[in-house]
């Protein structure tokens, strides 16, 4: 379900993405070279998720390494051979493995990392709602209530009215 | 318990600290390869030295070989390279050298400055057989099986040390 | 000379600030006024030394001494003055001594501004941040001693990291380094309070400043470090959740959860355990983020050279110091006790909700950080954790966070009701839901994901300009003016702030949803339609600059056939690391960056050829860093409230100490 959920949101981020660039505008008059074809732009979103393996922390798109070069070339000849974007990322895969796909897929051992902020969320939740069950436990004491007023008398003197 | 409540983040940073403690042992720059254990990758090129034949994996199925990824350009080369002259003088296992991203010219000059241990050596001038086997670095060397499996990635230099706790006793086991 | 000088002073004040951390400490214990009394000299003593440490290395950079080992590598005499003097600190070594000198400047600065503090607590703070000191410098001269000396001496530098070659390096690293380090201010307060065993609300007004004034600097020092990215990397990028940004962003959320604690603590005397728990972790953060940058642990741009040794120390330091203080909160926080009481629906509340969001996104950083390394350690399989990672998990994480930011502010302190709260509300709701709904088509196209990221930052702007709406109506006094002075400044600080997290979204969204990248190859001459612009590429030419050798193109930018900019990116080759860096040239909007940089000559390195010009057009893009000054701007208004002036302290001094008196019987 989760998982679903992420690729759904991940799936629409894309699209969004997608649709950002000009891709299917005609050159305007007086321009002497059109943009990026729509093949240049999906390939230069792919490689920015694809991770350089020479210069480690840089994107396929953005690095100028030597093997970078090369990749970027094997992924274009995949891509004009009419492979989608995830056959591709399954050839990078069977040599590098999982290490150059900078979205981590989800699998067994990334299911830590892929739920693990919703988890999070749902911890702090609990968190929240067990705090402050315990602050009205506790409302019943005398002892809170003269802390209270004390406190009453010193905000007044901080002038506080925040 | 209630105090138990507040050694939580002291728990944690435990946790933390062991992870980040092992971690400095760990070198995060390391791509462990995804193809140990898989056949390796075919690929039929022409010899350095000998430019009319060719050879390819399916050459060398029966026995077990080394694939040492080298250039001349490469200047980790030149420190593993006596190493592995002086295993191919001990002719424990054949070594076969693929010549990434060189010049044919430089790479013979190359070998003929620094010994040649290798039982032939292939030209892979565009690097596309080096992508298949997962190169992204020089030197490396894999060992491979009889069966054409490959068993063992060396990245980066050779070293005594890899030599013989890994790489040897692993040639012999396969050998068997 | 002068090098040998620095490392001496580096000793001596080790040796100082070895006395600054015990003796105090045991005078507080023991309650010897002598001993507590050592701590404002020890500490300003101390102080002066690291400065004199300091300007010698400065000194040797400035100089040219390459017959030190640290100048030999980092600089050159042909870096011009201003970058030979930010070499000091590029360095593993100069770094790490610019820490030791912040954490000195603040130490100092705390000596300077706490006549009100009781002496035992001041002494008890002032050898924590002892303490630090000489975690740092024992490192500093055992395992990264920047004064070591070159024999023989070089004949020439090997230059500074043309990319750091840049104005964005002499300020970055200070601005950044004063808001890790001003943590350790918040968290020697900390310390002190628990080993004083006294957590009021007092304890918090002292903490406040100090905490808002090191926030705000954090908050600056990563704008500075993405604002360079962005028009130094030649790609328009100018956020890559890179280990070491995310090191920097962490301290920055607990920081930014800590000071809305204080208040809380401040005004209702609750929340005593939580603050103070993150005050240890903010600085716990920056004590992180120094050792992921140093140790060699992940991969990062901006990691140092690693070595071993060094991992080592940072890690033990921060074992100890870190695994000490929450050993020491594990004691002694329970004692603590409960502070005031208030109702699900408060003011109280939602800021509880906003201590813990911002913790699960610290953790939540955190968690994508470390991934690769835990995986590692396991020996399983690798992953790399990247921007797709980040930039999908983490606006959802932060979205009930901001949503609270419309309706925490308004809510009453203690108990607040819900039908209330919407009335007040609804308005404000309404107006951003249909604003946001609408204003992407205005843009060229609709977007669900923009729509629902406007919606927030209106959000807070709308129910901000709901809360101050009802401020003036409710006031007593007559005239705008009047009505409007009646609010204190750290009302104001906390609208601005505010504010600038709205400006913020709105500049990541805007950019993110609508930027357009073009990678054209172009002849001298030819010209390319982007996004309604025309880009006409005019060709390079040569040109010397004082340590590179340069190729300028020029771009025209047109809009309607009128000329609106004349670009000139630049790449350059630096003369002693025969480095080649992309100089990216930018036509700054503030409804968009027009963002153009060179990528390389098509025609066998003929400069006179065809080029590959990378064209982006960046929407709203300084938003980001104008949202991150606003942000930074309130803090500092905040902290001008005269809640915080000595003077006005001194004179309700007698009513102040009663308050306080009354308050710490707690």
């Amino acid at each position: 379900m989760m998982a679903l959920m992420a690729r759904a949101a991940l799936a629409v981020w894309l699209l969004a993405g997608a649709a950002s660039a000009t891709t299917t505008d005609p050159p305007s008059p007086g321009a002497d070279v059109p943009g990026m074809s729509a093949l240049d732009i999906r390939l230069k979103r792919l490689e920015s998720e694809l991770r350089c393996l020479v210069c480690q922390n840089q994107t396929l798109a953005d690095s100028n390494a030597g093997l970078a070069d090369d990749l970027r070339r094997e992924v274009r000849a995949l891509a004009l051979a009419g492979k989608s974007d995830d056959d591709i990322k399954a050839y990078l895969v069977a040599r590098y493995g999982d290490f150059v796909l900078y979205n981590p897929p989800l699998k067994p051992v990334t299911w830590l990392l892929w739920f693990g902020p919703f988890a999070l969320l749902l911890g702090g939740g609990a968190i929240w709602w067990g705090v402050l069950r315990r602050r009205l436990r506790a409302a019943g004491g005398g002892a809170s209530d003269a802390g209270a007023t004390r406190d009453e008398r010193a905000r007044k003197l901080l002038d506080d009215d925040d | 318990m209630k105090a138990l409540r507040w050694t939580i983040p002291f728990g944690i940073f435990v946790v933390l600290v062991t992870f980040l403690w092992v971690g400095l042992s760990r070198d995060p720059r390391e791509v462990p390869s995804p193809l140990i254990g898989k056949p390796a990758p075919a690929f039929r090129l022409s010899k350095l030295q000998a430019p009319g034949e060719t050879l390819g994996p399916a050459d060398l199925k029966g026995s077990v070989w080394l694939l040492n990824v080298w250039a001349s350009w490469c200047v980790s080369c030149r420190v593993e390279h006596p190493l592995l002259v002086q295993l191919a003088q001990e002719n424990i296992v054949a070594v076969y050298g693929l010549d990434y991203k060189d010049k044919p010219d430089d790479g013979r000059e190359w070998l003929a400055q620094h010994g040649n241990p290798y039982t032939a050596s292939i030209v892979d001038r565009d690097g596309r057989v080096g992508i298949d086997y997962g190169v992204y670095g020089v030197p490396e060397t894999f060992v491979i099986d009889k069966m054409g499996v490959i068993r063992y990635k060396q990245i980066g230099p050779l070293t005594d040390e890899a030599l013989q706790d890994q790489i040897l006793p692993l040639v012999r086991q396969l050998q068997q | 000379m002068i090098p040998e000088l620095g490392h001496f002073a580096l000793i001596l004040a080790l040796l100082v600030a070895i006395v600054q951390s015990t003796l105090p400490l045991a005078g507080a214990a023991l309650g010897a006024p002598r001993l507590m009394a050592l701590a404002r000299p020890a500490a300003r003593v101390q102080c002066f030394m690291v400065v004199l440490a300091f300007v010698c290395l400065a000194t040797a950079f400035a100089g040219n001494d390459f017959s030190v080992q640290n100048v030999a590598a980092n600089s050159n005499s042909q870096l011009p003055l201003q970058y030979r003097i930010a070499a000091t600190w590029g360095s593993h070594e100069g770094s790490l001594l610019l820490w030791t000198l912040m954490l000195g400047v603040w130490t100092c600065a705390v000596t300077l501004f706490s006549r009100h503090l009781p002496p035992a607590f001041l002494a008890r703070v002032i050898s924590v941040m002892g303490l630090v000191s000489v975690g740092f410098l024992l490192f500093l001269l055992l395992t990264s001693d920047p004064f070591d000396r070159l024999v023989p001496a070089a004949a020439e530098g090997r230059d500074l990291n043309p990319l750091l070659q840049d104005p964005g390096m002499v300020i970055h690293p200070p601005m950044l380094y004063m808001g890790y380090v001003g943590f350790s201010v918040a968290f020697a307060f900390a310390i002190a309070a628990l080993l004083g065993g006294r957590l009021d609300a007092t304890w918090a007004r002292w903490s406040r400043p100090w905490t808002t004034v090191a926030w705000s600097f954090l908050t600056i020092g990563i704008a500075l470090g993405s604002g360079w990215a962005y028009y130094t990397l030649g790609w328009g990028g100018w956020w890559f959740w890179d280990p070491v940004e995310n090191a920097s962003f962490m301290p920055w959320l607990t920081g930014t959860a800590l000071i809305h604690s204080l208040a809380v603590t401040e005004k209702r005397g609750a929340f005593k355990s939580w603050t103070v728990l993150l005050a240890i972790v903010a600085f716990s953060l920056s004590l992180l983020g120094t050792f992921l940058v140093r140790s060699g642990v992940l991969t990062s741009v901006h990691a140092f050279a690693t070595d071993p040794a060094r991992g080592v120390f940072i890690l033990t330091f921060l074992a100890l110091v870190v695994g000490g203080s929450l050993a020491l909160f594990a004691y002694r926080a329970s004692k603590v006790g409960l502070g005031g009481v208030f109702g699900v629906v408060s003011r109280e509340s939602a800021l509880l909700a906003n201590n813990i969001l911002l913790i699960v996104a610290m953790a939540t950083v955190l968690l994508g950080t470390l991934y690769p390394l835990f995986l590692d350690a396991l020996h399983l399989n690798k992953q790399s954790v990247g921007q797709p990672y980040f930039d999908l998990v983490f606006p959802m994480v932060m979205a009930p966070l901001v949503f609270l930011m419309g309706i925490g502010p308004i809510a009453r302190w203690s108990h607040a009701a819900l039908p209330d709260l919407w009335t007040r509300l609804r308005w404000a709701f309404g107006v951003a839901l249909a604003v946001a709904l609408v204003l992407p088509f205005t843009l060229g196209r609709w977007s669900p994901w923009v729509a629902a990221a406007l919606f927030f930052a209106l959000w807070i702007a709308t129910s901000s300009v709901v809360n101050l709406g009802a401020r003036l109506a409710h006031s007593h006094r007559s005239g705008l003016l009047a009505k409007l002075a009646a609010n204190s400044p750290s009302y104001y600080g906390m609208l601005l702030a505010h504010l600038g997290v709205a400006v913020f979204i709105v500049g990541v969204t805007l950019v993110k949803g609508y930027e357009v990248e073009q990678d054209v190859a172009l002849q001298p001459g030819q010209n390319v339609a982007v996004g309604g612009y025309e880009f006409r590429f005019l060709g390079v030419h040569p040109g010397p600059g004082p340590n590179y050798r340069a190729v300028t193109g020029t771009v025209e930018v047109r809009r309607d056939g009128r000329l609106l900019e004349t670009l000139h990116p630049e790449k350059r080759i630096y003369n002693a690391s025969g480095q080649t860096m992309t100089i990216a040239a930018i036509d700054v909007g503030v409804l968009g960056d027009r963002y153009v940089s060179l990528g390389e000559p098509l025609a066998d390195d003929n400069p006179s050829g065809p080029w590959a010009v990378r064209i982006y057009l960046k929407p709203f893009i300084d938003w980001i860093w104008g949202g991150a000054l606003l942000m930074a701007c309130g803090g500092l208004i905040a902290v001008t409230d005269r809640r915080y002036r000595l003077v006005v302290r001194r004179r309700s001094a007698s009513a102040l100490a009663g308050a306080a008196v009354a308050a710490s019987a707690d």
